[in-house]
């Protein structure tokens, strides 16, 4: 990959480098349903990179075939170099893909603290015994990993919850707990679905915050979904408009808020 | 003002994982193991064992198996009885086939056999989920009751078709056969459930119990955050199963002595130990013993009222009592579907608040 | 070919057994459908409806045994009999009443909650309503005789020796409950289909919540819908326990019906018919062919094995949608 070599450095002093996922020619189908059609793009290290469009787009698909949840029937998926086959979810996870969701998927039975420490079961080896006997490795992992968790629990500014069972969280922390879980596992490439639906103005920015402050002091690579325009031209380097499962822009906000396809996408005109 | 965690201040991520984090409850704890170990052995009749605490420990291990496969992995069963049954007929053949191994052994040996049956089993949980599985797991149930029934080396060609328990011993005394002493029955049962709690506590708060409960809580998710669904489900069942033969194990040898097993682990056992966990609570420890105890005492209460209290006919007493286990399965599901535990929980919060009510 | 010849004769008589299966199934899918609840109670909801039958028959006193513990009488009978067709009438009365109580008493409190919870919320009813149908009549094995032909059928015994030289024995009482399960399936299609609240169990089927916003009673519904599984109870009861007497592995040959619905779909009364006769057929014909080689028997775990298998490689059933999973 020759982009390989172009990294530079945002005017915020963010170092931007190589690529690290790349997209090319994907098609996906549900038996006749086109949902994306031969889309092609990349995402570099250290970027924040969105996908925006219209309702029905293709745009959660899209992230859902970064994650592994569905699987392109035409097109092929490179990571970090090397070209992705099939695989499943869990799989993909364990390369170091973490995500959120759209409509929150915690695990309601568990704690805020146990929700986030799933995030880094990844990294947990003890065998079997060592934890049915809770002795040696088990324990030493537990407390090392807690230690890990709470250092996002302090950043995430969460602390007076940690206990609480996560169903009786309201909406706007479920949100920050679920992105305190994709966190725990030190992704090389995190991606974000709708982080900011249904949020009012407050929380949005709360969570635009978050999403810089990750960036920038873990330099997490980024890859989100938004409806938002507003808060999506803010905060992302790059930005892919998707329409009808179709790429019609990518580039700089900048670059994009002029393309005429996109203008058109959004604000709507006569087919004819 | 006495039960209360205030100035019981956690100085490492250590002691804030522990078991029991308040510190009463830690020396009610061991209050608790100090009289089941220091006591009450010395002062066990047979008719206590029998009809209270083998049972009650038993069923506890039992309970325990179901509630990691059910209460924390999320898959339910309706094959325990099934299971328990590998693990009976399991330690029978080794009993008969190994008489110079010891007991113990030969009943973790048991449990293993039936965590492999329990594996197997369950390989059909990766593709179907909820009361499918439930379903699904009856084929185990009815399956493996008619394979012990139908095939004599299960049963070393008996001419009953029952299985009989030979004596056997734990450091020289009697633990099974009709030789046994009520206090050695109650000490195995009792060492043995002891250390299945344990297990199954340290198994639940680490990692491979976040992914039962995560696969519980929403299995799409979790296998997006890493979790391999086939290898979380089949471990849940492996573990159940382990315990759970363990259980069928100890019901044949230290309880019954004899078994039929239609009868004895017949679909109404299933039933038994899912009530259990149901009236317990799902997804606690503590809930399979109090499930257990709850359900041990119950017809021996009920008995003792209306037989021996009224002089009601004891076929009458045995259906009233389905009727009370049923209503009181409704009851729970409908009022506290987390079961004793979650009450128990919720008394012991008004406790820390007492005597002041906010 | 006279291996064939009992083949087919196991064959007819495996679909009257299928018949059977799939009355049961049907109870369990009317319900499921309208209300999302897999009704374990089903098959002990036959036994209990075959129990009333016979104790309103035959005048029994309800809760004698009770009565009876409880104040040293000996209570048994009222003396009288009652007409079958009286006793079939009241008994549905009874099933009506008790489908009300459920819905009052465990339905109305369990709304919302995840489907496994109903579930096993329906296993507790099951041993209630197991318990009370013995405290209130006895736990004796009953004869049910509502006047319906028992027998071997001579007409087909003859016409199939003129055929094939062999008589099949086939029992009138199946080819009855053939009949009379072909007829209450096509009420019920018709039902659905045609009358206002059958519209509204559809609705409902369909969406509760949309069902809601155009003012159809959920709970009128809920009762309406365990009534009729209430009454599709008491015709499998009626046909069980003519066959083999009322006693309590009614309840477990009503248990049966789960596996044929597994692979039939929750959802699809075309299903549970298939379901039935596929289960109904393979179990007696693996009994006659493989039976004997494994010591007999199989018929008690063969139809939970055989949708166990056929679940793994179709979750959804025969007839059941497909579901795509989303996050």
């Amino acid at each position: 990959m020759n982009s390989m070599t172009d990294e530079y450095v945002t005017e915020d002093g963010r170092r931007i480098g190589g690529t690290v996922m790349d997209l090319r020619n994907i098609t996906l189908r549900f038996g006749g349903v086109v949902a994306i059609k031969d889309i092609s793009f990349d995402i570099r290290q250290g970027e924040i990179r969105a996908i925006i469009g219209p309702n029905g787009a293709g745009k959660s698909s899209m992230l859902n075939v970064i994650s592994g949840f569905y699987n392109p029937q035409e097109g092929e998926v490179w990571f970090k170099g090397h070209r992705r086959g099939p695989m499943r979810p869990y799989q993909v996870a364990r390369l170091g893909i973490a995500r959120t969701f759209q409509n929150i998927a915690l695990f309601d039975g568990m704690s805020v603290l146990d929700n986030i420490m799933t995030g880094r079961l990844n990294r947990m080896k003890a065998g079997f015994l060592s934890q049915a006997l809770w002795w040696g490795r088990a324990e030493r992992e537990e407390i090392e990993n807690r230690e890990a968790v709470e250092k996002i629990i302090d950043f995430l500014e969460i602390q007076n919850i940690r206990k609480t069972p996560v169903g009786r969280l309201p909406y706007g922390l479920k949100k920050r707990v679920e992105l305190a879980r994709a966190l725990a596992a030190e992704p090389q490439l995190l991606l974000l679905d709708e982080p900011m639906a249904g949020m009012n103005v407050e929380e949005k920015e709360d969570m635009s915050r978050f999403i810089l402050d990750v960036n920038d002091e873990f330099g997490t690579t980024i890859c989100l979904i938004e409806h938002d325009m507003g808060v999506v031209m803010d905060l992302s380097d790059r930005v892919v408009v998707m329409d009808y499962g179709r790429k019609i822009g990518d580039g700089t906000p900048d670059e994009v808020r002029n393309n005429q396809d996109v203008i058109d996408a959004y604000l709507g005109v006569a087919h004819d | 003002m006495i039960y209360r965690e205030a100035g019981d201040f956690k100085t490492s991520y250590r002691s804030d994982g522990q078991t029991f984090p308040i510190r009463l409850d830690r020396w009610g704890y061991y209050a608790v193991l100090a009289v089941a170990f220091g006591v009450i052995p010395f002062v066990i009749d047979d008719y206590w064992a029998n009809a209270v605490f083998v049972p009650f420990l038993i069923y506890a291990i039992a309970a325990i198996g179901l509630n990691i496969l059910t209460g924390y992995a999320g898959q339910v069963s309706l094959g325990t009885g099934g299971f328990m049954a590998v693990g009976a007929y399991a330690v029978y053949k080794l009993m008969t086939a190994f008489p110079d191994i010891s007991i113990v052994i030969h009943i973790l040996l048991a449990g293993g056999i039936t965590a492999a049956v329990g594996v197997l089993f369950g390989l059909p949980s990766l593709r179907i989920k909820g009361f499918y599985l439930a379903v699904a797991t009856l084929a185990a149930q009815f399956f493996l009751v008619w394979l012990f029934n139908k095939v004599p080396w299960f049963y070393n060609n008996s001419a009953s078709g029952q299985i009989t328990a030979p004596t056997r011993t734990v450091l020289d005394q009697a633990v099974t056969g009709p030789t046994a002493s009520a206090p050695a029955k109650y000490l195995i049962c009792l060492v043995l459930a002891v250390a299945v709690a344990w297990m199954a506590r340290n198994l639940t708060r680490g990692t491979i119990g976040r992914k039962w409960m995560a696969i519980r809580d929403m299995d799409i998710a979790a296998e997006i955050i890493g979790v391999n669904p086939l290898a979380a489900k089949l471990s849940a069942f492996a573990v159940s199963s382990f315990f759970i033969g363990i259980a069928g194990a100890l019901l044949f040898a230290v309880y019954l002595g004899a078994a039929e097993v239609g009868e004895a682990f017949g679909i109404n056992k299933s039933f038994l130990v899912l009530f259990m966990i149901i009236i317990g609570g799902l997804g606690s420890i503590f809930g399979s013993f109090a499930g257990a105890a709850f359900l041990v005492l119950l017809p021996v209460l009920l008995k003792n009222t209306l037989v021996g209290g009224f002089g009601w006919p004891t076929d009458l007493a045995a259906h009233i009592e389905l009727m009370v286990v049923g209503a009181l399965i409704v009851t729970f599901l409908i009022v506290e579907p987390h079961g004793l535990a979650r009450l128990w929980r919720l008394a012991k919060d008004k406790l820390r608040l007492w005597p002041f009510p906010h | 070919m006279d291996q064939l010849i009992f083949a087919g004769e196991v064959f007819l008589n495996g679909l009257m057994t299928g018949v059977m299966y799939a009355l049961v199934a049907l109870g369990f899918v009317l319900i499921f459908k309208a209300s999302g609840v897999f009704n374990y109670a089903q098959g002990v909801l036959a036994l209990f409806a075959a129990l009333t039958l016979v104790g309103i028959q035959q005048g029994q006193i309800p809760f004698a045994h009770l009565i009876n513990a409880a104040f040293g009488t000996s209570l048994h009978h009222f003396g009288w009999t009652v007409p079958a067709v009286l006793a079939i009438a009241l008994t549905a009365g009874v099933m009506v009443l008790l489908a009300f109580l459920i819905e009052k008493l465990v339905l109305k409190h369990l709304v919302g909650q995840e489907p496994i919870i109903l579930f096993m919320a329906t296993i507790g009813l099951a041993y209630f309503l197991e318990g009370l149908g013995d405290v209130m009549w006895g736990a004796d094995i009953k004869t049910l005789d509502v006047g319906l032909p028992q027998g071997i059928s001579d007409t087909i015994e003859t016409a199939t020796a003129n055929w094939f030289g062999y008589g099949f024995f086939i029992d009138r009482l199946d080819i009855w409950a053939t009949v009379i399960a072909a007829a209450l399936v096509a009420a019920l299609v018709a039902f659905s289909q045609y009358t206002k609240q059958g519209r509204a169990m559809r609705a409902v089927a369909d969406d509760h919540q949309a069902a809601l916003s155009v003012g159809i009673s959920l709970r009128f519904i809920w009762v309406m819908v365990w009534s009729i599984a209430g009454f599709v109870a008491l015709v499998a009861g009626i046909m069980w326990g003519t066959k083999s007497g009322v006693q309590f592995s009614l309840s477990l040959i009503a248990l049966k019906a789960l596996p044929v619905l597994m692979l039939g779909g929750f959802t699809s009364i075309p299903g549970a018919i298939v379901g039935g006769l596929i289960i109904g057929v393979g179990e007696k014909l693996f009994e006659f062919l493989i039976g004997p080689m494994v010591g007999g028997a199989t018929e008690n775990w063969f139809a939970y094995v055989l949708a166990l298998l056929f679940l793994v490689f179709r979750p959804q059933g025969l007839f059941g949608e497909r579901i795509i999973e989303r996050v």
